[in-house]
């Protein structure tokens, strides 16, 4: 953060992002003026109380919702002046998304899970089905490609999810409270996974937890209280 | 994107086998039902419709005796052999004119016996009614002028009295005659009043005058009118006609009457377009019904495929491409339930029709009919809901619950 020569854009940047549900008395502020900086390769987990704006936070971080106000640069590009199909490309091709509930395709192998972003970036058969092998490989489930979600442990399901979040190599990994559904022996795989991919890939990762043990594991740690950053400490973990 | 469409489409069908299945099945049953009821009731109408042209709507039928209204009428003198002469003499527009007589009769044969109707005819009648000779040969002039005792069964009488035999050349008694069976009819089936058109056994008129009936009278005339002439005209011209012979004064009623098979003809057809307009207001009903089999299966998965849609648009995938995903399952679902059920029809309707005995004839316009109607359900109540869980933000579609 020093001044001198004008260093490249963050990843992220969040300036004064503001969202407000409903309209005019019932409205009500998720969050209150955000400004929030993310750079290339860290580990940050977002902490806070339930109703404090960090899921809403995320969402708006992965162009899944949109601000009221305020401007997010993603990379220097301005993502609220994006179309909806723009937000989707950015999607496609940089973001890469682990949620709580896992949202797997049920019914569906975890190949083919896997493999569901690929087909939409339209990689030839063959490239797909070797990138997904290799992304379940890095998440321990090579031997479970052919099962479904409903043949998965939840810690199984996560780890699937992961690696078709990966699989694309995106810039930024978003993992809303990951750990939420698990134990805390399968949470901490998931979190040693997700430290493995940060540390050895250089992969982004931003966490939603209000578990402090799972946020130990990351670099940096924001606290929203209110719609607002409280607290941004850094050197915390590794 | 086409072809990624299809792909994730296809994965989808696959995986909800049940859903599929259900939704093909609404499908199957709506377009199967309406083919099914359209064929049969278009086999019964073309049934109809020959059963008419076999009757010939050229003919005239004339009775003595006033109309009374259906089916009754009064009494009076029968006509002669002289009246038919007279009209095949006086009439330009008639091309046939066949007199008959006939009685109800018993047929006995070594040990079978058989109570059928027995005409006193000539061969023009033959040719009126549309009567062929399969086996053996119509009267000669001998035996009509000499009024031999020889006979021509129609084929219910040649299987109750001979059973697989041959008849030809064998006696039967009739009444007090035995006459000798020379010429059997081609079978011509149920006429469309439900009377079998085969139980009949025909004399020569002459025959029948002396030996059975014991008079001179002729029951019944039917007469032909040459093609190209209006049977309005004839039907006039035979009135007067009957009017001088029988010495009917202006205004007195006619004691005969002249029947045209053309109103019978029009009132068959009547009929049965009502019975055809029943059998589609039943089979519209069965397709609406097959179509909202469909509705409810498409609205019901709309929940959980609501999340899909949103797991689908978080990982990147464009509205469009979804839209064009679901479109292509709707499509491929509905097709395919319509050919399957286009085939299930062809299967039950041939068998519907042999059982009821009525032709085969498929109806392509109803085929497409149904198809299509079906086809737009699938797609519309599969693709609509698609499109508005594809229009909001993802975290909105994910959250559905």
């Amino acid at each position: 953060m020093s001044g001198a020569p004008p260093s490249p854009p963050p990843l992220i940047r969040l300036t004064g992002v503001t969202k407000i549900y409903g309209h005019g008395q019932a409205s009500m502020a998720a969050l209150r003026g955000i400004d929030l900086d993310i750079g290339e390769g860290e580990f940050v987990a977002v902490m806070g109380p339930s109703g404090s704006g960090k899921s809403t936070c995320m969402n708006i971080l992965g162009c899944l919702d949109t601000p009221t106000r305020g401007s997010y640069l993603f990379r220097g590009v301005s993502v609220e002046d994006l179309g909806r199909n723009q937000r989707a490309m950015l999607r496609r091709h940089y973001l890469g998304f682990v949620f709580q509930g896992f949202n797997l395709l049920n019914r569906t192998s975890a190949l083919e899970n896997v493999e569901l972003p690929l087909i939409y970036r339209g990689l030839p058969a063959g490239q797909r089905r070797a990138a997904a092998r290799k992304a379940l490989a890095a998440v321990g489930l090579s031997d479970w490609e052919g099962h479904t979600p409903g043949e998965l442990s939840g810690g199984q399901q996560q780890r699937v999810a992961i690696a078709r979040a990966i699989v694309t190599e995106p810039a930024v990994l978003f993992a809303d409270e990951p750990t939420g559904n698990l134990d805390t022996a399968r949470s901490r795989e998931i979190m040693e996974l997700l430290t493995t991919l940060n540390r050895e890939h250089g992969l982004t990762v931003v966490m939603v937890t209000h578990e402090p043990d799972m946020a130990l594991y990351a670099k940096r740690t924001v606290h929203f209280v209110d719609g607002k950053v409280a607290a941004d400490t850094n050197g915390e973990g590794g | 994107m086409l072809w990624n469409a299809l792909l994730l489409a296809l994965r989808e069908i696959r995986r909800n086998v049940l859903r599929s299945v259900l939704t093909t099945l609404g499908i199957v049953i709506g377009v199967a039902a309406v083919i099914t009821m359209v064929t049969i009731g278009g086999g019964a109408t073309a049934q109809v419709t020959q059963q008419i042209a076999s009757l010939g709507t050229n003919l005239l039928i004339i009775r003595p005796g006033q109309r009374l209204g259906m089916g009754q009428r009064g009494i009076a003198p029968p006509f002669k052999l002289e009246d038919a002469v007279a009209i095949a003499r006086e009439i330009p527009s008639i091309a046939a004119v066949a007199p008959s007589a006939s009685q109800s009769a018993t047929a006995i044969t070594g040990n079978a016996n058989w109570s059928t109707a027995a005409y006193g005819v000539d061969n023009r009648y033959l040719a009126v009614r549309n009567l062929t000779i399969q086996e053996g040969r119509p009267f000669s002039d001998g035996d009509l002028r000499a009024g031999r005792a020889v006979c021509i069964l129609g084929a219910t009488v040649r299987k109750e009295l001979f059973g697989t035999q041959n008849p030809l050349g064998s006696n039967i008694r009739l009444g007090k005659i035995s006459c000798q069976v020379i010429g059997l009819l081609e079978a011509k089936g149920q006429s469309t009043m439900g009377r079998d058109q085969d139980d009949i056994i025909l004399l020569p008129l002459r025959t029948f005058q002396r030996r059975i009936a014991g008079n001179q009278e002729i029951s019944l005339i039917q007469v032909s009118v040459r093609e190209g002439i209006a049977t309005e005209k004839a039907q006039a011209d035979l009135e007067q006609l009957m009017r001088e012979r029988r010495r009917i004064g202006p205004g007195e009623d006619d004691d005969f009457q002249v029947r045209d098979m053309k109103e019978v003809a029009q009132m068959l057809t009547g009929t049965t377009r009502i019975l055809t307009s029943l059998l589609g207001a039943v089979a519209a009903v069965s397709l609406l019904v097959g179509g909202i089999g469909i509705m409810n299966i498409m609205l019901v998965s709309v929940t959980e495929r609501t999340r899909e849609i949103g797991i689908r648009l978080a990982i990147g995938a464009l509205e469009r491409e979804v839209l064009l995903q679901f479109l292509v399952e709707a499509v491929v679902l509905s097709s395919f339930g319509g050919v399957a059920g286009i085939l299930l029809a062809m299967v039950a309707s041939l068998g519907m029709s042999r059982l009821l005995e009525v032709p085969f004839i498929l109806n392509p316009g109803i085929i497409v009919l149904a198809f299509f109607f079906s086809a737009a359900v699938g797609v519309i109540f599969g693709f609509f809901p698609a499109r508005k869980a594809a229009r909001l933000d993802p975290i909105e579609a994910l959250r559905h619950e």
